[in-house]
């Protein structure tokens, strides 16, 4: 057990949407261990998006605990989930996200700006975490100049960079076609082998068989838990 | 996170939209130009007054004994007026004795004028201003002479029929001919030219310093600029400033002894040193000093609130940029600092702006007008301090509610 890097034990989350008590997650408890390959799976109002909101510190329970890297979150401050996202986490999302006026290297060194580090640190690690995505030669180039794939590799760079506890993609390959999908999911499948913990938020289960672990909720709760074929 | 961090990516947003930047800035800019200008010209003007005006007019460190004021400023009142010439006038003998009694070296002149006709052969030259006074005047006035001589004591005492002319009268009479030794009448009275003064220019750019005619004191023309035994000044210049203090209330006594003035009873004549007649600027540049702030501020303002709203517009447009930044770390006061430091940033480069343009505004008016206009050093501070107050403020509510935006939501935004 001590090897757990994501530990939730009962975990809800419930919404006031006008008057009217929406139930999110009806307590949710997960374990996800360091170098684990993770797919969370469900349908829409399945509290998919609830629980990785949860576990991406951007959110905070109604009840429940959540350990993140030995460290109990679910309690924080808001500037204290600030300074968790930007240790800890490292999002990759559908739509890139990445800043338009800022070139892909300002993009990756946002996080350690955030985290205090010297611009020539921030400037060579941001370089480093673009070679290990194969973008060593784009550093310079804007999100527009950048095609579907070169954007998440910048946005996957980017989650890497300071060197979080898990790496968290929600819908990672949701605004790509399927060669470019399976090479982002190919990045994915080595991080996983250099021993970065990756979270996979997905309602495709062609990406969900790249992970080792499907978790899939269903109402609020987790519906099963399964090792995949290749890892078991 | 860094102060200089912020301040890079607040440059970095703000040279990304150029022309939005711009017109934000502007409000604060014109504050700031105005600011500049207007205090580069008033001290300009002051300088102008002091030195062009009231010293080469008047005189440096000089005064002079008079009936009344001869520069009135504000409104005089009928009874001043009754009073002004119910008063003795300033006698031959007023100005002798004030010559022999006072203690504090001076020089003086007796003077007397008035506006005249001269004529040469066909040609006339009209409103001319006559000048019946001693050689000291041209020293009192600084009245230097491009050829000629001025007129003696002697000739003074003789009542000679001679003339120093100004330059520009010079040109009207004789056209490019030297004017030395010609006859020119004054009332059909006979003066030749001994003297010609060297160009003395305006006065702001417009009245001519350079059409006089001065004659000795007693010479013919006299009786038709003072009565006889009559003075319009006595003319009394001192070394120095001290000096001038001195004379000046030694002269104060001197006349109201005379004058037989008890203690208690005012003056029935006038002292005015160039202080009296720099009076009108004064008033001027206090309206001017006055109504400045209030300009400055109802730009800056305006120029605030335009700011305020662009950074509004900013935190609604970039709500995704905010929630991408939550997300990867930025804490409410990293946000809180860069929206600040984008608007300070902002409205700092619109005071930079505005000084460069009050500093040209400034030049300008040097160049092109005769005021010695000068930038005020302290106005480019305040000038700067302002803008970056006015950022302040103006950045500090945008700011604050993007800093409290959820980061979910703001991940969501379009």
């Amino acid at each position: 057990m001590s090897d757990a890097v994501i530990q939730v034990r009962h975990m809800t989350r419930e919404y006031d949407m006008g008057g009217e008590l929406v139930h999110a997650l009806r307590g949710v408890s997960l374990l996800i261990r360091r170098n684990e390959y993770v797919a969370i799976m469900g349908p829409s109002g399945s509290g998919k998006s609830t629980l990785m909101n949860m576990l991406g510190c951007l959110d905070t329970p109604t009840a429940g605990e959540y350990w993140l890297n030995g460290q109990e979150v679910s309690r924080m401050s808001d500037d204290a989930l600030a300074r968790v996202r930007n240790k800890e986490i490292g999002f990759v999302f559908q739509t890139f996200n990445l800043l338009p006026r800022s070139t892909a290297l300002q993009n990756v060194e946002l996080p350690l700006v955030y985290a205090g580090v010297t611009s020539k640190d921030r400037r060579k690690r941001a370089e480093e975490a673009l070679d290990r995505v194969g973008l060593g030669h784009r550093m310079e180039h804007r999100p527009n100049e950048l095609s579907g794939g070169q954007r998440q590799r910048v946005a996957i760079a980017r989650g890497l960079v300071n060197r979080p506890s898990i790496l968290l993609a929600d819908e990672p390959t949701g605004n790509l076609d399927s060669t470019t999908s399976d090479e982002i999911m190919a990045v994915f499948g080595e991080l996983k082998r250099q021993g970065q913990t990756i979270i996979l938020v997905t309602h495709e289960p062609t990406i969900a068989a790249y992970a080792e672990r499907t978790v899939v909720l269903k109402d609020g709760r987790v519906d099963s838990d399964t090792l995949s074929q290749q890892a078991a | 996170m860094p102060l200089f961090e912020a301040v890079r990516m607040a440059l970095r947003t703000i040279v990304s939209q150029k022309l939005k930047s711009f017109f934000s800035l502007i409000g604060v800019l014109i504050g700031v130009t105005f600011l500049i200008a207007v205090v580069s010209i008033v001290q300009g003007m002051n300088v102008y007054m002091e030195d062009q005006f009231a010293n080469r007019l008047i005189g440096l460190n000089t005064f002079s004994l008079r009936t009344f004021p001869g520069i009135q400023t504000g409104n005089t009142t009928r009874d001043t007026w009754r009073e002004y010439m119910r008063r003795p006038r300033i006698s031959y003998d007023d100005a002798e004795y004030i010559e022999t009694h006072l203690q504090t070296p001076v020089i003086t002149a007796r003077y007397c004028s008035d506006r005249m006709t001269l004529t040469y052969g066909t040609k006339q030259a009209k409103d001319i201003e006559l000048d019946g006074t001693e050689p000291t005047y041209f020293q009192i006035k600084n009245i230097d002479l491009s050829s000629g001589r001025i007129f003696s004591q002697e000739e003074v005492r003789a009542g000679l029929p001679v003339l120093v002319i100004g330059s520009e009268l010079g040109e009207k009479l004789f056209q490019g001919a030297d004017p030395l030794g010609k006859e020119v009448l004054i009332r059909g009275l006979p003066y030749r030219v001994i003297g010609v003064a060297a160009p003395r220019g305006t006065l702001f750019g417009t009245f001519s310093l350079d059409k006089f005619a001065v004659m000795p004191f007693r010479a013919p023309a006299r009786r038709y600029i003072c009565k006889l035994n009559i003075l319009d000044e006595l003319e009394i210049k001192a070394a120095n400033p001290t000096a001038m203090l001195a004379a000046m209330s030694e002269t104060e006594g001197l006349m109201r002894t005379r004058r037989g003035l008890k203690p208690g009873q005012n003056n029935n004549f006038d002292l005015s040193d160039s202080k009296a007649a720099l009076e009108g600027w004064k008033k001027i540049a206090k309206v001017l000093g006055t109504a400045l702030p209030g300009l400055v501020a109802i730009s800056l303002v305006v120029g605030g609130i335009v700011i305020m709203n662009i950074m509004l517009m900013a935190v609604t447009e970039r709500t995704r940029e905010i929630g991408i930044r939550k997300a990867l770390g930025a804490k409410r006061r990293d946000i809180l600092a860069q929206f600040v430091v984008e608007s300070v940033t902002l409205s700092t480069v619109g005071a930079a702006l505005g000084v460069g343009t009050g500093i040209a505004l400034a030049f300008a008016v040097r160049a092109l007008t005769p005021l010695p206009a000068a930038v005020a050093p302290w106005s480019i501070a305040v000038g700067v301090l302002l803008g970056m107050l006015v950022g302040v403020a103006a950045g500090v509510y945008p700011a604050s509610r993007a800093s409290k935006l959820d980061p979910i939501t703001a991940l969501r935004a379009e």
